[in-house]
């Protein structure tokens, strides 16, 4: 049972509902008229109809719940933000709710405003940015479990479902947003953007590498490249537990990897205005924003999928519950660093990347193998 | 590749214009250009009279106005030949040290923000409304206080005054702190100041830079000391000198300054005398010139009135002292990635009110 199950359940329960109504109207028609019915019914009853649409019906489900925790983190990271700053927060719109409804009208507002395509920008590029960088956010999302039962697959065979290396392909896709940051900002033709674009690939050059070594060494320990299975292998322990340094490391390089402050160069507003965003508004730039909370969100369910345990918890509450909290808390203890540190510099931030966190994930790639080979795990 | 950071910008705090000139990363040259704001100030004054031009003094500069209107009285009355009483002195040299600490404040607030520290903005802004409340209770205003007088100052000091100066520096130091914990105690911010913006001693003298940039650099000049004006021979402190001539270096002076102004106030409170606050100015000034220095919280700042017998003055002169700062800018810049750019301009505080005036 995962969601394509259920989504094929769904869609099988509608196509037999209108089918029923379908055949009965063909009834009364002339026979070659019915015989077209029939068929267009028996097309509909088909097991790769009702396949592609309950893939459809899925990935509506997944970006569903992937906008309201998007809209949820945006919400917390303001209050958060106001606590901290000794403010209130978004507070009147939806006032009963805690201003939550201040996303919406926030996102309306950038909904109806003009868009502007600089006239000596790169139009190919300038309109490709966003389509990549929004476009390989969501992707990563399809890979992440939020429960036993709860992830996606495209087949009910849990053997044939693509779910063996769906670790890979998050990091995958992950990894593509640089690239789209680079092209959005060399194609505005500003200096300033272009700068934030450069930064960013410089950036992603020293992250990628200790994070993808501290991954690795949970792929050791768990013996497989599959949520699913790593998951399953924390049923006792959290990998956090043992491989502290790389729990630590990973949180760090994903702050780097989703760009929120003390690491956010490409868009560092003091100096770059607003980095690589600077010439894109209205509803593109809400796109930006929108995913730039998506990936603080698929970060923090990655970390909580690698080290935190995934949905193990105490049984009073299901599954996908136990893995937002988990997801929440990282996202928070990310958001605590980015409203009380400065911005780093681009060379010292080379610098952490290759003298501190490598060697860190080095140390902590050993300490698994260690772990491993003594038969712990 | 240049790059013009400003007019209008993030890093620029008002209106002018930083041209650096960049490769990759590497700032190689760099051209501070100001003159966005001219307002004229020194012809309107040439047609005001004496009194009127004190309310405009104060629109020299939106964060430390009180020093500017301070300064213009004590440039009267040497052109006048006026003696102030002494409680007025008193009156005078604790309110432009509420003004320091509020100016010092706002340049904090700044600075965060400058390095990507939000946290320190709202912070440091809630804490400058406490000697902004003071002011206010003193003069009435909130940022053009129009309170110093030719002859003294416009109302005696009101009731409860003293007890919450005191009370507003006890609340200040450890406020202080509180800050010096954020932010020395945060690597990032050390990272980002300490050895970035290294201005040499001789070239800091040669350009004339005042202020917390030059006692940054380890020269001891502070005209509070070298040539005291008011009642400052009267009071004992120190003045903030740091030898390093870094960005970290300028922070810690402004710092330091900030504490140092506490025992000013609180030392100028208990020695205020009883008596009268203001005495009555001639009208007309005489034929001749008044010039009076006063140390800003950014530098030295100069008045020069010339007088011709009637009551508004012939010609005005001000020196400002971020003008004459912002030409050290390139000798600052030159070296450093542009992300310092902020980080070293943010450090010299600019006022761009009195930089163009």
């Amino acid at each position: 049972m995962n969601l394509f199950d259920f989504c094929y359940g769904i869609i099988h329960w509608l196509v037999d509902l209108i089918n029923n109504i379908w055949y009965w109207l063909g009834d009364f028609l002339p026979w070659w008229f019915g015989d077209f019915f029939t068929a267009v019914g028996d097309f509909a009853a088909s097991h790769g109809h009702i396949a592609v649409m309950a893939i459809l019906l899925e990935v509506i489900i997944i970006i569903a719940i992937a906008l309201i925790n998007v809209l949820n983190f945006i919400w917390l990271d303001r209050k958060f933000m106001g606590r901290m700053f000794d403010f209130y927060g978004p507070y009147y719109v939806g006032y009963k709710i805690g201003g939550w409804l201040q996303n919406l009208a926030d996102g309306i507002k950038l909904f109806v405003k003009e868009i502007i395509t600089p006239a000596k920008a790169d139009k190919v590029g300038f309109l490709l940015g966003p389509v990549i960088y929004v476009g390989s956010s969501f992707l990563a999302l399809a890979t992440i479990p939020l429960g036993r039962q709860f992830y996606v697959g495209t087949n009910t065979d849990l053997a044939s479902t693509g779910v063996g290396a769906s670790a890979l392909i998050a990091f995958a896709f992950f990894a593509i947003a640089p690239f789209s940051i680079l092209i959005a900002g060399w194609s505005s033709n500003n200096k300033y953007t272009l700068i934030g674009g450069m930064r960013s690939a410089a950036q992603m050059m020293s992250y990628e590498i200790p994070m993808l070594l501290t991954v690795a060494s949970v792929f050791l320990l768990a013996g497989s490249f599959g949520f699913m299975d790593i998951v399953a292998a924390q049923h006792d322990i959290w990998f956090g537990i043992p491989l502290f340094i790389g729990l630590v490391t990973f949180i760090v390089c994903l702050a780097a990897e989703v760009e929120i402050q003390p690491f956010d160069l490409p868009e560092a507003e003091a100096e770059l205005v607003e980095g690589w965003t600077t010439e894109y508004c209205g509803m593109r730039f809400g796109l930006f924003m929108m995913t730039g909370y998506l990936r603080g969100y698929i970060g923090g369910a990655l970390a909580t999928a690698l080290f935190l345990g995934g949905w193990h918890g105490p049984a009073f509450l299901p599954d996908p519950i136990w893995f937002l909290i988990k997801a929440y808390t990282v996202f928070v203890l990310i958001e605590w660093a980015r409203w009380s540190l400065p911005r780093v510099r681009v060379d010292q931030i080379l610098d952490i990347g290759w003298k501190r966190l490598l060697p860190l994930a080095i140390l902590n790639l050993m300490i698994a193998v260690a772990v491993k080979s003594m038969g712990w795990f | 590749m240049w790059i013009n950071m400003g007019p209008q910008h993030p890093m620029t705090h008002g209106l002018w214009n930083l041209r650096v000139k960049v490769d990759g990363e590497t700032i190689v040259d760099a051209q501070p250009e100001v003159g966005y704001l001219h307002r004229g100030i020194e012809k309107i004054c040439e047609g005001r009279t004496y009194t009127q031009i004190i309310p405009i003094t104060d629109r020299l500069c939106y964060g430390s106005s009180l020093t500017w209107s301070h300064l213009y009285c004590l440039t009267a009355e040497d052109l006048m030949g006026v003696e102030v009483p002494e409680r007025a002195e008193y009156i005078r040299v604790a309110a432009i040290e509420m003004q320091r600490i509020a100016s010092h404040l706002m340049w904090l607030a700044a600075y965060a923000t400058d390095l990507g520290l939000m946290l320190g903005f709202l912070h440091a802004m809630r804490d400058r409304e406490v000697f902004i409340d003071l002011l206010q209770a003193l003069s009435g205003s909130r940022l053009t206080y129009n309170y110093p007088r030719i002859g003294g100052v416009a109302h005696d000091i009101p009731p409860n005054f003293e007890r919450d100066s005191l009370r507003a520096c006890a609340y200040i130091e450890n406020r202080l702190r509180e800050y010096e914990d954020l932010y020395e105690g945060s690597r990032v911010f050390m990272m980002r100041n300490v050895g970035v913006g290294l201005l040499k001693k001789e070239d800091a003298i040669n350009l004339g830079v005042t202020g917390p940039p030059l006692r940054a650099c380890g020269v001891n000049y502070d005209l509070r000391k070298e040539m005291p004006y008011s009642v400052y021979p009267e009071i004992d402190f120190q003045p903030a000198v740091h030898p390093a001539g870094d960005c970290y270096a300028r922070y810690r002076v402004r710092m330091d300054e900030m504490y140092e102004s506490c025992k000013i106030i609180r030392q100028a409170i208990q020695k205020m005398p009883k008596g009268k606050w203001r005495v009555v100015a001639p009208r007309n000034a005489p034929v001749g010139t008044g010039m009076g220095r006063v140390e800003d919280p950014r530098g030295e700042g100069m008045m020069y009135i010339v007088g011709d017998g009637t009551d508004k003055p012939y010609r005005m002169k001000v020196r400002s002292p971020i003008f004459v700062t912002v030409s050290a800018a390139p000798r600052m810049l030159i070296g450093y990635k542009v992300a310092d750019v902020v980080a070293i301009m943010g450090g010299l505080d600019m006022c761009i009110g009195e930089t163009d005036r």
